[in-house]
């Protein structure tokens, strides 16, 4: 197959049926719609449902029966529509529902905007819900990831069963690039677990109710095992001009683009600068931040947040190097020229005329 | 003995048996009554007064709990 | 003494021990004279009585019933609370053919669940829920329900119910029945043996209807709560016939069951080599250079203009055409309200190398289809860069002597060809015409591939090629050393 120039929204419902997901449950919302709308075209063709429910509360209870029923099926929205998504999130993780939900931030709090933002990060890779859960998280930098994630994130959910979030912002969701999708994958069989209506899974309860504290604990700690086996086994991470980087810019999502651009020019202007872009937010590159602090003298976060990926980074980091900070919010995204002139701030003493003579 | 037998039994499940009377108010002959005695739970079961089940089914629908009541017929002689 | 045989006894469908529960597993959990253990039994009959042990899943709720997994063999998923009709509606919608029954309570279904439930009927779902009324909430102890019949003392209306503070009871039924799709709402009691045996009649025909294929049934149970109404459980069966029946009329709301038709079965799924094309992916594709085989360049290209004017548009066709060209493409729009009006733009770029940025604050190419977008966009441009605009002339004070600007009636000329949306494509072509960006025939691929209408795709073809004519006829300030950016 060519490339095909793909929108990022439509990029997630495209990869998806390619996944194999024939269930869609969805409420629209600026900036996330267009995921609804091509599922509501694409995934009846594909022999699958797609249902556009009465609110995000529903529809991501749809999703849990949907996954209780053994099939591939995902939801997709905003901010506002994720914090009413927030109950069912814990649900699906403590019933170990596998799934796929598709965030494409805006800005926020309350109704804030339309534009884009990374404000929703705390709410979902920190579990906005109650309980002891985590939900996996996947940040695309490209319309390309935005598929490549999706179908990951299916992967990633039926190995742990457990939902997995596609992480982005309205730039990715909503701009154009080419994309090469995968291979269409058939439908699986329902997994063992899985309740559908069978002499054979008749046995089987998909619930999050755990009365005796004993029990509850156990199951948390089983929740517990699989996030830290996901720690080991699952952080994907881009490392871009690290190797001989003095300072590692930090950013994901669009951002980590606007920084690609920012390291080239530093570079140009005589800093050694790098780029670590976190793939997974949870788990979080914990490792691979700390390799790079043997070699980098220092950090600097870049997000369309006020601090909540910086936090992640700080707690990785445990203070080893100094971590500084750059955002944008409310809608506004960071050029490459005003990230530069902060880097180049705040990072003077690091220049080496050198690398200009040589470079 | 003249008397014609009894069309039915009624047998309960002390087990499953936690005394709310639902069964006796249900029955139409009115032939089940709660115990004096309690079962080991500390219920004051309901027990079948021993003659006069109609086999009408009544009190197995009034109970609540699964498997609380069973009600037999007599068979037809064909 | 003739000898007897088992008419009555536990239903198939209910485990014959309660094994999910760690102790009283001959037991069920609920109170003495508690109404869901009837019901239980009622549900368990008619899923006995129609065969559909094997097809059933049931969905529990939040509330006394939240254990219904407890005790029936069935497939069997817990909802969070009133959330039973989503869960119910996915499961049904996966597996068409299975029996998917909802069992809720009244805070369940009435209050906190009452958006799933009104709109799980009004979708006409083809599911059975179970709704159970004891106008109390049971497993928190006591506090109102919706369904709470006037006056009613309970932990959270200690002075009783007023229906000036907190509303009237709420008649789910009649609710339900002002709406299209429901194909079957029944309300029916415990309140005597005769209520009892006709709710067993109708929660059958309720699970009935599911195994028909027919939509929508629900069956509301008045049913008795005696430890919340501190009543004992013959008090409250009383209670339940001669004041809840009060408050909630016993009897059929909607009965289509005779007219309903059976929902027609999903066509066939598409055979998996199917699936792209049915996505749009690689139909009718021209055979491409492949990204990155074009001699270097990076043309970071702003359009900007005001919504309508086809801005989106034109970067689209311009990323398509690169793309087609070799290039690596990105095209990032803003959106949102300003695509309904106000100003619109879009961020391009057509490079030899991977894109860093797809955000373009400095752009070495800006179409202005404005003025404002002009005053706006143009501090920005990159020195030696091109500038479009769409007027007779630059305005006053617009003016940068390192830019490369030429002003057109790109509208009027539109306009001369009958259309002046086209526009954007009379742009196209003097851009095409002033730079070698891509080659005609690649921009026409573009267009074929996005303008579906084959009368606006001539018109777009004529209007190209008239954006070419006129920058033929310009002159364009020449700055031969420019290296677009590279």
């Amino acid at each position: 197959m060519n490339a095909q120039l793909t929108k990022g929204n439509e990029a997630i419902v495209k990869a998806a049926v390619l996944a194999g997901a024939r269930g869609f449950y969805g409420y629209p919302i600026t900036p996330a719609s267009e995921i609804a709308e091509a599922a509501a075209l694409y995934f009846p063709l594909a022999g699958g449902v797609f249902v556009q429910a009465e609110s995000e509360v529903a529809a991501i209870n749809m999703l849990y029966g949907g996954a209780a029923a053994g099939g591939r099926c995902m939801t997709a929205s905003s901010g506002p529509g994720i914090s009413l998504m927030q109950e069912g999130f814990s649900y699906l993780a403590g019933a170990e529902l596998p799934c796929v939900i598709a965030d494409i931030m805006r800005g926020g709090p309350g109704l804030g905007n339309i534009a884009p933002e990374q404000g929703d990060y705390n709410q979902i890779v920190k579990g906005g819900g109650h309980g002891n859960y985590r939900t996996l998280v996947l940040a695309p930098d490209s319309v390309q990831e935005m598929a490549d994630l999706t179908t990951l994130a299916f992967d990633l959910a039926e190995r742990y069963r457990n939902p997995a979030v596609v992480l982005a912002d309205g730039f990715i969701g909503q701009m154009m690039e080419p994309v090469t999708f995968a291979d269409p994958r058939p439908v699986a069989a329902p997994p063992e677990w899985a309740v559908t209506g069978t002499r054979e899974s008749r046995h089987n309860l998909v619930s999050s109710i755990y009365l005796e504290p004993d029990k509850l604990e156990q199951h948390v700690r089983k929740l517990e095992a699989k996030y830290q086996e996901a720690e080991r086994r699952e952080t994907r991470v881009e490392c871009w001009r690290t190797d001989d980087a003095d300072v590692v810019l930090v950013g994901y999502g669009i951002v980590g683009r606007i920084l690609k651009a920012v390291v080239e020019q530093a570079r140009r202007h005589g800093m050694r600068v790098g780029l670590l872009r976190p793939i997974t937010l949870y788990p979080f590159p914990v490792e691979e931040v700390r390799a790079l602090s043997r070699r980098a003298r220092a950090f600097a976060v870049v997000e369309m947040s006020t601090g909540q990926l910086r936090d992640d980074v700080r707690l990785a980091l445990e203070g080893r190097r100094p971590v500084e900070f750059y955002s944008r919010v409310g809608g506004n995204a960071p050029s490459a020229e005003e990230v530069l002139a902060f880097v180049e701030a705040k990072f003077e003493a690091l220049r080496e005329s050198e690398v200009l003579v040589h470079g | 003995m003249t008397s014609k037998p009894d069309r039915g039994l009624v047998e309960f499940n002390s087990e499953e048996c936690k005394g709310c009377g639902l069964c006796v108010e249900a029955c139409p002959p009115k032939v089940l009554r709660l115990s004096e005695q309690l079962n080991h739970y500390g219920y004051h079961t309901a027990e079948y007064l021993g003659a006069g089940c109609t086999g009408c089914g009544i009190c197995f629908f009034a109970c609540p709990e699964p498997g609380g009541i069973a009600v037999l017929r007599r068979e037809v002689a064909a | 003494m003739g000898s007897f045989t088992l008419t009555h006894e536990r239903p198939d469908c209910f485990y014959d021990r309660f094994e999910r529960k760690s102790e009283l597993q001959h037991q069920t959990h609920y109170c003495p004279g508690c109404g869901h253990g009837i019901v239980h039994k009622l549900l368990a009959e008619a899923i006995d009585g129609l065969g559909v042990q094997d097809r059933t899943i049931l969905v529990s709720p939040v509330g006394c019933s939240v254990f219904g997994y407890y005790y029936f063999d069935v497939g069997n998923v817990q909802a969070a609370h009133g959330r039973a009709p989503a869960v119910a509606t996915a499961l049904k919608r996966s597996l068409p053919d299975k029996i998917v029954v909802a069992y809720q309570g009244d805070g369940d279904l009435g209050a906190i669940g009452t958006a799933e439930i009104v709109h799980a009927a009004n979708r006409g779902e083809a599911i059975t829920v179970i709704f159970v009324n004891n106008g109390i909430y049971g497993m928190t102890g006591g506090q109102m329900a919706p369904t709470t019949p006037l006056g009613k003392k309970t932990a959270t209306t200690p002075f009783g119910r007023d229906a000036l503070n907190e509303g009237y009871p709420l008649h789910i039924c009649e609710l339900l029945a002002s709406l299209e799709a429901p194909v079957f709402l029944e309300r029916v009691g415990l309140g005597n043996n005769k209520q009892i045996m006709g709710a067993a009649k109708v929660l059958r025909k309720a699970m009935e209807n599911q195994v028909k294929g027919l939509g929508f049934s629900l069956v509301e149970v008045l049913s008795p709560c005696p430890t919340i109404w501190k009543m004992d459980p013959v008090e409250a069966q009383r209670f339940v016939r001669e004041e809840m029946a009060a408050v909630f009329g016993i009897g059929n709301y909607r009965d289509r069951t005779a007219t309903a038709t059976p929902r027609p079965a999903r066509p066939a799924p598409p055979k998996l080599e199917e699936l792209p094309g049915i996505l749009g992916l690689g139909n009718g594709d021209r055979d491409r250079l492949p990204c990155g085989e074009t001699s270097a360049v990076d043309y970071r290209i702003r359009v900007a203009g005001f919504g309508g004017q086809g801005v989106l548009m034109l970067g689209e066709v311009l990323a398509e055409a690169g793309l087609d060209a070799g290039y690596h493409v990105s095209w990032l729009p803003s959106y949102g309200p300003e695509m309904r009006s106000g100003t619109s733009n879009c961020h391009v770029r057509l490079s030899s190398r991977p894109i860093d940025s797809p955000l373009v604050s400095q752009p070495n190419v800006l179409l202005a289809l404005n003025e404002p977008s002009l005053h706006k966009f143009l501090p920005g441009v990159e020195p030696g860069g091109i500038v479009l605009y769409n007027g007779d002339a630059i305005p006053e004070g617009c003016g940068r002597g390192d830019v490369r600007m030429v002003a057109l009636p790109f509208t009027r000329i539109a306009d001369q060809i009958g259309v002046s949306k086209a526009a954007n494509i009379v742009i196209l072509g003097a851009l095409l015409e002033a730079t070698d960006l891509v080659e005609n025939e690649q921009a026409t691929a573009a267009l074929h591939k996005l303008v579906k209408s084959p009368k606006w795709f001539d018109i777009d073809v004529q209007a190209m090629e008239r954006g070419r004519e006129e920058m033929r006829k310009t002159t364009m300030p020449v700055s031969d050393d420019y290296l677009w950016g590279v």
